[in-house]
């Protein structure tokens, strides 16, 4: 059953990762990437990662996508102004992912432990659990993320403020 | 999902991050609008959190997770100011196209 939910998820998600790079419209890319980040929250359901999931579909689907949207609809972006590599140079990058693709694959069959038999904990993933490992050992990151968001805000705002001549 | 661990192994999250990531990094050398580049950065940040989340279940230990937390908290700061970048750009140039942008090109 969970091999069948996997299945479906992860060609859910690659398939609708494959649309972003192939859209012609911007915005067809945005619209798919939106279903790509649902079918990653999907994963991380089926990994009981609740916590996490809440949290991706917040940042991912409701906060960086609407920003993309906006952005593209700002920009007028649509497929007839869309540029476009050559094909020579498109088909260049499609042997150099998979090149990628495949060294990547050669090195986890060489260096994978395969089978952790550990007894797995189902309740690693709930708030309760995430929150205090985030409170407790990595209190310091936490808190330095909040200066990182400060100084990105200040940032954004100053970057896409108009100048004045 | 208690026997998700137990059925699925988890090699077919690493093939499947694998592949996601190979995406992100085919996107970034095929596409020429910043912006569908910057979305290919997006999908690469999300199969190394997927990975990242395989690895904390299956070895039982919810650290990865936190530092799954950490990595969006990065990957929005990055698109803010990426996409505000962008913005002052399409303002100077009137286009997103990289091929555009190579006053720094030697």
């Amino acid at each position: 059953m969970s091999q069948l939910i996997f299945f479906i998820l992860s060609s859910l998600t690659i398939v609708s990762a494959l649309g972003v790079l192939f859209a012609k419209n911007p915005m067809y890319s945005v619209l798919s990437l939106i279903v790509c980040f649902f079918t990653v929250a999907g994963h991380y359901i089926m990994l009981n990662a609740q916590f996490l999931a809440i949290v991706h579909l917040i940042v991912y689907a409701g906060a960086i996508m609407v920003l993309f949207l906006f952005v593209v609809m700002l920009l007028n972006l649509n497929a007839e102004t869309e540029p476009h590599k050559t094909s020579k140079l498109k088909f260049a990058a499609v042997i150099a992912g998979g090149v990628l693709f495949l060294t990547i694959i050669a090195s986890l069959k060489a260096g994978i432990p395969v089978g952790y038999h550990l007894p797995a904990k189902s309740n690693i993933g709930l708030v309760e659990i995430v929150g205090q490992k985030l409170f407790t050992d990595f209190l310091l990151p936490f808190e330095v993320s909040s200066i990182l968001f400060l100084s990105a805000m200040i940032g954004s705002v100053v970057l896409a403020k108009k100048e004045k001549r | 999902m208690e026997n998700t661990i137990q059925t699925v192994p988890q090699n077919w999250y690493l093939l499947l991050s694998a592949f996601l990531f190979c995406i992100g990094v085919m996107g970034v050398l095929m596409r020429r609008n910043a912006i569908i580049i910057l979305m290919c950065i997006e999908l690469m940040l999300n199969s190394v959190n997927l990975l990242l989340v395989s690895f904390s279940a299956y070895n039982g230990n919810s650290d990865g997770q936190v530092f799954v937390f950490f990595i969006m908290v990065v990957a929005a700061a990055e698109v803010a100011v990426g996409l505000a970048l962008l913005m002052s750009i399409y303002r100077n140039v009137a286009s997103t196209d990289i091929n555009v942008l190579n006053k720094l090109k030697w």
